[in-house]
């Protein structure tokens, strides 16, 4: 549905977004994850025709942007940075605007707005002014006039920012459940959200992508990534370091002493394979093990790893 | 869905913005005091025993719009910009022209609005002689459409900044540029600099407002003028998407 090729946008000198590439099909929900300042608003307001590109072309549901931006910005739904609404107007009336403006009229557009008013939780602000409204209300009113046409795509710039826990949770199942029958590009920082909601996601960095792949691929990039913990009972911590540390698929082994406890984490040489989860049943035969568990590897880690500067390889 | 649907969409909706503030209102009223106590108190309406608006009613009018026009106009994308929905409106599925017609169509809808609540004088000068209609038609015509060329000059100054009221002051100079262009002694200022170049003095004395609405004062709808405004009006919304193309590039 979405098609970005050798996206560039430059300001002046600075280069927001250097030459991205991806695709979004229906039936995907894509996080794109980076710093402030990575340049994830930018390449989203390009997808939505805000911005032109310096370079690259982008094709929403096989209409360019730039040739045939009319046709292909009916098909996109958009929710910029900060939610912007007019502050002059009722929730009421600012999504009967946009209906109009989507070329909805009479009953369609009267069903449009009751299904978005259900879906977003906006009946007790219906009359109330924008600018009146709660940082999560007036998130939500933006959003609900983002899938008032129920467009195929949907492209959200932070969805969940200043959201209460129990709104984001909404907001995300919202998301999932329309990423099934829609193409979703959603912008977060928040890493938890692409466990949650997403099929895949982009780690974005100095406009440059920098990782790419379901959210167990990019787990799986982390140092954590089939590490196995261990908690030992009456075991000597130097005597685990010792046997723990021989082991062939072993890379190092970190350990921790509280009291009589010892709890070792061993990484593996190569992620993910199951072997070290193997040798570490075999070589703690013997020991009084009370728990004992493979790590899938943390998101986080390899967050910071891919955009941190000084360990950016 | 057409242009004409979405221009009339946004014009709707600006026109709604206008009067759920209360700045549609103390336009209004000050627009109307304003008219009322020239036309009465300065402009001598009674002392001058004529069964006619233009001296006393219509040649204010270019110097009322010249501070209230620019009121109205600097919201127009100044507050679209601040607030952000800029990245919305020309997100949807319409083309930047017809979001620029459409809310120039709406301000200059609500000033003609203003001017149409003027009826009072129209019905006092009736009632006390009979004056041409249609002299007094054409002016209103003529005075609206000035109206319009202020509004789309501050349509510009709106583009440009984030702030309504530098907008509001570049826009006033700009108005006043217009009006004193045909003002003699600036006529003669500019004989002098330009050392008698007469072509240039009367392509620069062709842009003031007063030349051109004074055919409609007189009760001539004269197509030079009619087109000198509306070639303002459609220059200047140009320039305007433009300027707002050039905040997306850079």
């Amino acid at each position: 549905m979405i098609k970005v090729e050798n996206l560039t946008k430059t300001f002046g000198t600075k280069r927001a977004v250097d030459n991205v590439s991806f695709n979004v099909a229906r039936g995907e929900v894509l996080g794109f994850l980076g710093p402030n300042g990575a340049g994830k608003s930018t390449t989203m307001r390009m997808i939505t025709g805000f911005f032109p590109p310096s370079s690259g072309k982008i094709t929403v549901g096989g209409f360019d942007i730039l040739e045939q931006p009319i046709p292909a910005k009916r098909l996109i739904g958009y929710l910029p940075e900060n939610a912007p609404a007019y502050t002059d107007m009722t929730v009421h009336g600012f999504l009967d605007f946009t209906a109009e403006i989507r070329g909805l009229r009479g009953d369609a557009k009267k069903s449009a707005i009751n299904r978005v008013v259900e879906l977003c939780f906006l009946n007790a602000v219906l009359h109330q002014n924008v600018d009146t409204l709660s940082k999560g209300y007036r998130h939500r009113t933006c959003f609900a006039q983002s899938i008032i046409h129920d467009p195929d795509i949907l492209v959200l710039d932070e969805p969940t920012d200043g959201l209460d826990p129990n709104q984001k949770h909404e907001i995300r199942q919202l998301i999932r459940k329309m990423g099934e029958t829609k193409a979703i590009i959603f912008s977060t920082h928040i890493l938890e959200e692409v466990d949650a909601v997403c099929t895949r996601a982009i780690i974005i960095d100095r406009g440059a992508i920098v990782a790419n792949g379901t959210p167990e691929e990019l787990r799986r990039k982390s140092e954590w990534a089939g590490a196995v913990t261990l908690r030992l009972n009456g075991v000597p911590a130097n005597a685990v370091q010792e046997k723990l540390n021989h082991l062939r698929t072993a890379k190092k082994v970190s350990t921790a002493t509280n009291g009589n406890r010892v709890t070792a984490t061993v990484f593996p040489r190569t992620a993910g394979d199951g072997d070290l989860t193997r040798e570490v049943i075999e070589a703690t035969n013997g020991w009084q093990v009370e728990e004992l568990r493979t790590e899938e590897g943390r998101l986080d880690e390899v967050f910071r790893n891919l955009t941190l500067p000084d360990t950016k390889n | 869905m057409n242009s004409f649907g979405n221009i009339k969409t946004i014009a709707k909706r600006e026109l709604l913005a206008y009067f759920s503030s209360p700045v549609a209102y103390v336009f209004i009223v000050i627009f109307l005091l304003l008219n009322g106590f020239f036309t009465f108190m300065v402009g001598g309406f009674f002392e001058r025993g004529e069964a006619s608006l233009a001296n006393s009613f219509f040649m204010w009018h270019p110097w009322f719009y010249l501070f209230l026009v620019p009121a109205v106009g600097m919201r127009l994308w100044a507050d679209e910009r601040r607030v952000g929905t800029l990245e919305l409106l020309l997100t949807m599925p319409i083309a930047p022209w017809e979001a620029i017609v459409g809310k120039f169509v709406a301000s200059w809808l609500f000033l003609g609005l203003a001017l149409v609540l003027t009826f009072p004088v129209v019905l006092t000068v009736n009632h006390l002689g009979s004056p041409d209609n249609g002299v007094i038609f054409a002016a209103y015509v003529g005075s609206w459409l000035m109206a319009g060329a202020y509004l789309a000059v501050s349509c510009i100054t709106s583009a440009v900044t984030r702030s309504q009221v530098v907008s509001f002051i570049v826009s006033v100079v700009a108005c006043l540029f217009l009006i004193l262009a045909g003002f003699p002694p600036v006529i003669n200022l500019l004989q002098s600099l330009t050392h008698n170049w007469q072509w240039l003095v009367d392509v620069i004395t062709s842009f003031s407002v007063i030349t051109h609405f004074d055919g409609f004062q007189k009760g001539v709808l004269d197509s030079r003028d009619i087109i000198f405004f509306l070639s303002v009006i459609g220059f200047s919304l140009f320039t305007t998407s433009v300027i707002l193309r050039t905040h997306r590039t850079s």
